[in-house]
Parts: C-alpha cells; structure tokens; sequence
C-alpha cells in the first residue's frame, strides 16, 4: 500500500509564509494564556504542596469532599474527580507540612467522619516541601538546557551550524506550544511532563534529522538546482516515511492517553501535542529556517 | 548459507535464548528450578508501581550543633564549680557559640586555660560586655561545625537503618543525599504513617526531677522561677482514646539520658493487663541510676521522650539493679514502636519531611493493568498498520517489533533496572519510535525498487543507505534520554532507561535481526519482486 505516491511534489516550502502565521498563532495563543493565567500551572513537584488520591467506597462530588474537610486549616483544597468514575477524587493542598503526623492523616480523618471508617481508601500521597520543589524544578530546566546544548552540538557535528539552528528553532517552537497547549486546557506541569518534553525534543528531532538527512545527500546530487527546491524535493521524498512514523508514535501515544490511567494521562497528552507538532515543525519549521538562515550567507557573500 | 549470514542467525539465536533466561524469573518465578532464579532477577517494579513510600528527611543538623554546644556548656559548667573559679553566667548565643561572663581578667585567664586544655578545638574571643563584665567566647570551628553537621546525619541515617531493620521492611533503600537529606525507601510498607513516625521520631529520653514547689498553673500563665520548664504530661482516657495534656513543672537540667540504655523491650502489667515498655541501663546508666533514685526517694521523676512527659512516677525507693519501665497508657503497637525506637537510638537532630510519595498496592496494581494493557493496544496497533502498508515485508517488522519488546524486557531484567509508571509508557512509546528505523529502511528499499533494481540489490542499498540517517535519527533521542538520567528522579529516571533501552534494542532489531530474516528468506531464492 502507497499513502504517498512516489512522484508526489507539494510545495511546502512556497507555503512558508503561511506556516510562519500558523505556528506564530499557536505561539501567540499559548502565551497569552500562559500571561492570562500568571506563569505555568505548576503541579505539586514543582510547586510543593501535598496531593491526596482518595477512593470511596461509593459515588461522591466534590462538593460534599470540600464540606467535610472544611473543618481543617487546608487554605482552598481543590478537589477533582481522577478517572471516569465517581468514586476517586485527588485533593490537592497547597501546604506541605514537614511534621511527622502528615496532612494525609488529618485528611482521612476528616473524611472518615463524613464517610464513615473503613469506607475511605488513601491510594496515594505526594507531599513535596518547598525545598524540594525548588530543586526539581532547576533540575528540570537544567535537563532541558543541557538536552538542547548537546543536541546543537551533536547535529553541527554531524551536520552544519546552520542545521543545528534550525533544528533548535523548531524544538523551541515544539516545546513553546506544547507549553501552551498545557495552559489552555488547565493542565498541571509535573515532573513527567519534563521527561515528555524531553521525549518530544528528542521525537521531533529525530524527525528533522531525517529530512536534512535528505537534504544533505541532494544537495550533493542536484547543485545545479536552487536550495529551495532541494528542501522541497527533500521534504516530499520523506514524507511517505514522515506521515507512517508519525501515525505509528501517534497510535500508541493514544492508546497511552485512552487505556493508560489517570496517573500517567498528562503525560500522554504532552505526548500527543508534542509529536503533533514535532512532526509539523520538521517540514514547516526547521526546513524554511534553513532557507532563511542560507539566503542570509548568500546575501552577505554577495 | 554463507558464513557471514550463518554466524549473524547464531547471534540472533543466542541474543533471543539469553532474553528467554532473563525474563522467565519474571513470568512464572514459582515454576523455575533454583538455579535459574539465582542467576537470573525478575525486572524491579518501582515504589509507583508495586506501592510503597519514598520518603526524603532532612536532618536538622544545626540542632546538632547547639546540641553539642549545651553539652560542652553543662560539663564547663560543672568543671567551673569544682575549680571554683567565679563566674556570673555561661550561655549559648547565636546557635555556634559558648559565652561565659566573668568579672575580672583574673577569672578570665583562668576560664582561658581551663577551656583551651579541655576543649583545644574552640577559637576563643575576649570582649567587654555591657555593665562592665567580660565576656569569654568559645566558638566552634568551621571545620569542627562541618564535621558535627556530617556526624549527625551519618548517625541518623544508622539508626533509622537500626529502626527499619527492627520493624522489618523487605529490601529497604537507604540513602545519604546533598544538603543533610536522607533518601529512604520501603517497598510495600503498609501502614506509611506507622513508618513515618517510627522513622523520624527523634527518641530524645530524658529524665527529669519534677519541681513540687511550682504551680503548674503559673508556669502555663508564664511565670517559671529560672532553671525550671514546663512540659506537658501526655494522658489517654481508655475508654474514649482521647489524648489530654496536663502541665508539670520540672528541672531544667536532666539527671540522666536514654543513651545510657542496653535494652528495651515490650512487657504487660498484668494488673491493668496494658502494656509498657521496660528499660536496661548499661552499667554507668544502672550506677547513675541508683544515685539519683537513692537521693530523690519521694519525689517524682518524669520520664521525659522528645519534650513530652510519658509519666511521672514517685521514687518509692532506691532502685539498684538498673532497670525501670516507662507506662503511659500504650496500646500495643505504640509500646512496640517505643521500644523499637529506644533499642535502635535517638537522632542526633531532629528531622522534618521534605518529601514523601506513597503509593497504595492497589493503585500500583491498577496502573500495571492500565500499562500492559496500553502497550498491548499499542502493538496491535502498530503491527496492524505495517502489515497493511508494508505487506510480508510487514510482518518482517512485527517478528523485529515483537524481539524488541522481548529484548527490552530481558535488558531490564539483566541490568536491574528497574521499571516505573513512567517506565511503562517509555516502553509504549519506543514501540511507536521502534518501526521508524523499518520503515526508513523499507522506504529507501521502495525507492531502489522504482528504480529497477532487484531484490537483493535493493535490499542491500537500502539498507546501507538508510544506515547513518537511522543512528543520526535515533543519537537524538538518546542524547535527550541520558540527559534525563543525569538530572531525573525516582520514577522519570525509569522513563529514560526504557527509551535508552528501547532505542538501543530497536535499532538492533531493526538494522541486524530484521535484515538476518530479509537474508535467510532470500537465501537460494530467486525473488524479483520484494513484497513491500
């Protein structure tokens, strides 16, 4: 079977300008939420606090969770529903109290009495100190800045500089709006968000390198021709590789945010928005900001 | 057959027996012969998935200090006494250092070498004070200070090693980390606020006369005569299990410690048939003992843990022998932790939680569900899509798809890595990312083809082709894969050994297996036409 035929000549590279007020409305979008809503919606891991998984014995709402822990000095609890049923709820305190006898403890209490013994299950306590929040987060943005560092330097190795600056502009594109994505719809940046960011550095690049793979061998086959056409005929000569792979990550990435729980859905859906646009960046970004970044030498040796 | 392409079946085959050792363990462990489980682990399920509590205390280790510092300020205290030298006050000011405020210099040189023969590491000051005293500072050094900070959470990391060998965790971990914190770990704990509070009680037993001529009342409004303080005697009503607290006054300065203590072990007092937990002094804590009960008779004595007063019993008589018991309505649990705690030692310091994640069993066991189930799914998926795209050569990928898994799973099980919620979804995604390395091939392949060339030609430059763009491809991410190692934490540290793992699997089975299966189907064949 052929999604794409072999001859297949799309110009992706005249609709540059198009692509450039795409990918700078996503941008724009996200970071006006991100303005909107005061920085990132840090979770717990970053931000401290103490995050309480409870299960009930029967269906609840939260409202009713709120009431019988309003006795305690919890500040505003924020009480959602995990997963589809009813009956399990995460409490989210923004306190993190270093004390031996913790704030889960007081918390089963105080639903104990509304729900009576035996009938509350804690499945999962997180308590991070401010301390420890502080850490993780440098440890995440240091992951992040030394990823791409060692990538720039991988890819100008193995490539050229001016590979490499593409390929960095498309990840700062890719992880720009998946940050976005995560605003928009009230998503809680956590520890595995930062390894899924990682993963779509690491994806979309994976994805960039194979069309400057191509382009770097027919830059060599058609030097008569111009640079924009030799990325174009790159582009559509890897795009049957392109879309197939894509499709593939894409399937189990959504079987991972369908089948794979609560604890792990935030992570497939940066997953899902980062291959998304991963593989939309490594034809609409990095290739066009090599263009760019080529008739900007050719100018200045002329 | 060919010598390369015999040689290269061998290593498959010996690559897929090596797998089939290593994952046994962890399929059917009960079922295997001992030989085979001692040589070969079942993959390590992380505190995420197999439910458990991890747990980062940090050691207050400034405590430690001023704790070193009162120590050195009760033996000068004593020491000054008996040389007779005439002081107005001793004191600790500012956490790290010993004041002593004489009246003249004479005195003052006396304190000097009283201090620098018996304490030669403190750096001393002289100063005017106000109203005209002098003021003698001893100050511990900044290396003397490094070295108590470094002590103290040594210590306290052995005893809570002592206390979680005593209350009996399978395979616990127990970690130094940066910054005076202890990294602890207990697989499968089932009552985590038990755990908690046997951990991190500092287990300071201290022993105090009571002073019978205060008010505790006036102590509460805040009138305490100098060298007295108020504590709190702890008391349950037994029948409703509610704690109250009553006020007592006692003497500042403790007349004996818990370190003096040999053993400590659970009794019941068969009269109220409740248990209490009695104590052993060694031999110097049986003679202090027996000094201090012979020269109090009549008084009471509280018995004092981490500021609380458990009781406060009359001395009755002289107690020679060395032994004595500590009651304070305990249920049976209680006493056992109390003893447990008073066997293995106090803390050094006090410590605070930093951090604590606890996972329920059923939560872990949920999420292994959901994994599995995902990565299943996920297969099926992508196996499904390459056989309708790719054809035979499809099911090339798939047999390559299939070891990949298999292998992952043996290198998890070979390095003792150990697997995580994280983990899993490393592993669903490597089987997205795993066929890319295929499909690049079967492209290239593709392309030959058009171009008229045979089959075994076109395999051959396919494959040869498709050979740097696939390393260059997949370097990306494993570059972005160590990097998390290096920086990541508990469980995002089991995402990145997947990916490292799966990618490295992947572009074995990709690259070396499937084209051993491309060979071995080719072999002594006549195919024009590749199925791709």
């Amino acid at each position: 079977m052929q999604l794409i035929k072999p001859d297949i000549n799309i110009d992706f590279v005249g609709k540059r300008q198009i692509a450039l007020i795409v990918s700078l409305a996503l941008i724009l979008v996200g970071f006006a939420s991100l303005l909107l809503n005061g920085g990132p919606n840090y979770g717990i891991d970053f931000a401290g606090g103490t995050l309480v998984q409870v299960k009930f014995e029967k269906t609840t709402d939260a409202a009713t969770i709120k009431e019988s822990l309003a006795g305690l000095e919890l500040g505003s609890p924020v009480v959602q529903s995990f997963g589809d049923n009813q009956n399990e709820f995460l409490i989210r305190v923004e306190q993190a109290s270093g004390e031996l006898k913790g704030l889960s403890v007081q918390i089963q209490n105080a639903l104990e009495q509304t729900y009576e013994k035996g009938h509350v299950e804690i499945r999962r306590v997180e308590m991070v100190g401010p301390q420890v929040g502080k850490d993780l987060r440098n440890k995440g943005l240091k992951a992040l800045f030394y990823a791409m560092l060692g990538l720039l330097v991988y890819i100008s190795w193995r490539f050229e500089f001016r590979f490499a600056i593409g390929a960095i502009v498309a990840l700062f594109h890719d992880v720009m709006i998946t940050l976005g994505a995560f605003s928009l719809f009230g998503k809680e940046i956590d520890l595995p968000i930062i390894a899924a960011f990682l993963a779509i550095i690491g994806y979309s690049l994976n994805d960039t390198i194979i069309v400057y793979d191509r382009i770097r061998e027919n830059s060599g086959k058609h030097n008569k021709e111009s640079f924009p056409f030799v990325v174009n005929r790159s582009i559509n000569e890897t795009l049957s590789r392109t879309l197939l792979t894509s499709g593939t990550t894409l399937l189990v990435v959504l079987a991972l945010f369908v089948l794979g729980g609560g604890v792990i859905h935030n992570f497939a859906f940066a997953m899902l928005v980062g291959v998304l646009v991963g593989t939309y960046s490594s034809i609409f970004v990095a290739s066009p900001v090599l263009i760019f970044w080529q008739q900007k030498l050719d100018k200045k040796s002329a | 057959m060919s010598n390369s392409l015999k040689f290269r079946s061998v290593v498959v085959l010996l690559c897929l027996l090596l797998s089939f050792f290593a994952i046994a363990p962890t399929l059917m462990r009960d079922s295997l012969p001992q030989w085979w489980n001692d040589s070969f682990s079942p993959i390590q399920l992380g505190l995420d998935l197999q439910g458990g509590m991890h747990l980062v205390l940090g050691v207050d280790v400034d405590k430690a200090v001023e704790s070193r510092i009162d120590t050195i300020i009760d033996q000068t205290e004593t020491e000054l006494r008996e040389k007779d030298i005439i002081f107005k006050r001793l004191e600790r000011r500012q956490g790290d250092r010993l004041v002593v405020l004489v009246y003249d210099d004479e005195e003052g040189a006396k304190v000097d070498t009283l201090m620098s023969d018996g304490y030669p590491s403190l750096e001393a000051e002289t100063f005017t004070g106000a109203g005209g005293y002098i003021e003698k500072h001893f100050r511990l050094s900044d290396s003397e200070i490094e070295n108590i900070k470094d002590y103290a959470v040594r210590q306290a990391l052995e005893t809570m090693r002592n206390r979680i060998d005593q209350f009996g965790v399978s395979e616990p971990t127990l970690q130094r980390q940066s910054g005076n914190r202890i990294l602890i770990q207990l697989p499968g704990v089932e009552d985590p606020d038990r755990a908690i509070a046997l951990l991190g009680k500092t287990a300071r037993l201290e022993f105090k006369m009571v002073d019978e001529t205060a008010n505790p009342q006036d102590a509460v409004a805040g009138k305490l005569t100098p060298g007295t303080q108020l504590l709190y005697e702890r008391n349950v009503n037994k029948a409703t299990g509610a704690e109250t607290e009553t006020p007592l006054v006692v003497v500042d300065k403790t007349v004996l410690t818990g370190d003096l203590l040999s053993d400590a072990n659970v009794r019941i007092d068969t009269r109220f048939n409740e248990p209490y937990v009695s104590i052993e002094f060694n031999a110097v804590g049986a003679k202090r003992f027996d000094q201090i009960t012979a020269s109090n008779v009549g008084k009471r004595m509280a018995i004092v843990l981490d500021d609380t007063i458990y009781s406060a019993p009359v001395i009755r008589e002289r107690i020679a022998g060395g032994s004595a018991q500590i009651s304070g309505s305990f249920t049976s649990q209680e006493a056992t932790d109390l003893a447990i705690i008073l066997r293995a030692g106090s803390l050094p310091a006090p410590v605070r939680i930093m951090e604590n994640r606890t996972v329920g069993p059923s939560l872990g066991h949920d999420s292994i569900a959901k994994g599995i189930k995902s990565i299943w799914v996920g297969a099926l998926l992508v196996v499904l899509a390459m056989v309708v795209y790719y054809q035979l050569s499809g099911i090339v990928a798939v047999v390559a798809l299939t070891l990949n898994i298999l292998f992952i799973s043996a290198m998890l099980s070979l390095f003792g890595a150990t697997l995580t919620l994280p983990g899993l979804a490393g592993v669903v995604l490597t089987i997205g990312m795993a066929v890319d390395a295929n499909v690049l091939i079967f492209e290239r392949i593709r392309e030959e083809v058009r171009l008229g060339r045979a089959a075994k030609l076109a395999l051959e430059s396919g494959y040869s082709k498709a050979f740097m763009t696939i390393i260059d491809a997949n370097m990306t991410t494993l570059l972005a894969a160590l990097v998390l190692f290096q920086f990541g934490t508990g469980p995002v540290r089991g995402f990145a050994v997947t990916l490292s793992i799966g990618i490295i699997a992947s572009l074995f089975t990709a690259i070396f297996v499937s084209r051993v299966i491309f060979d071995l189907f080719l072999k002594g064949r006549e195919v024009k036409r590749l199925s791709i």
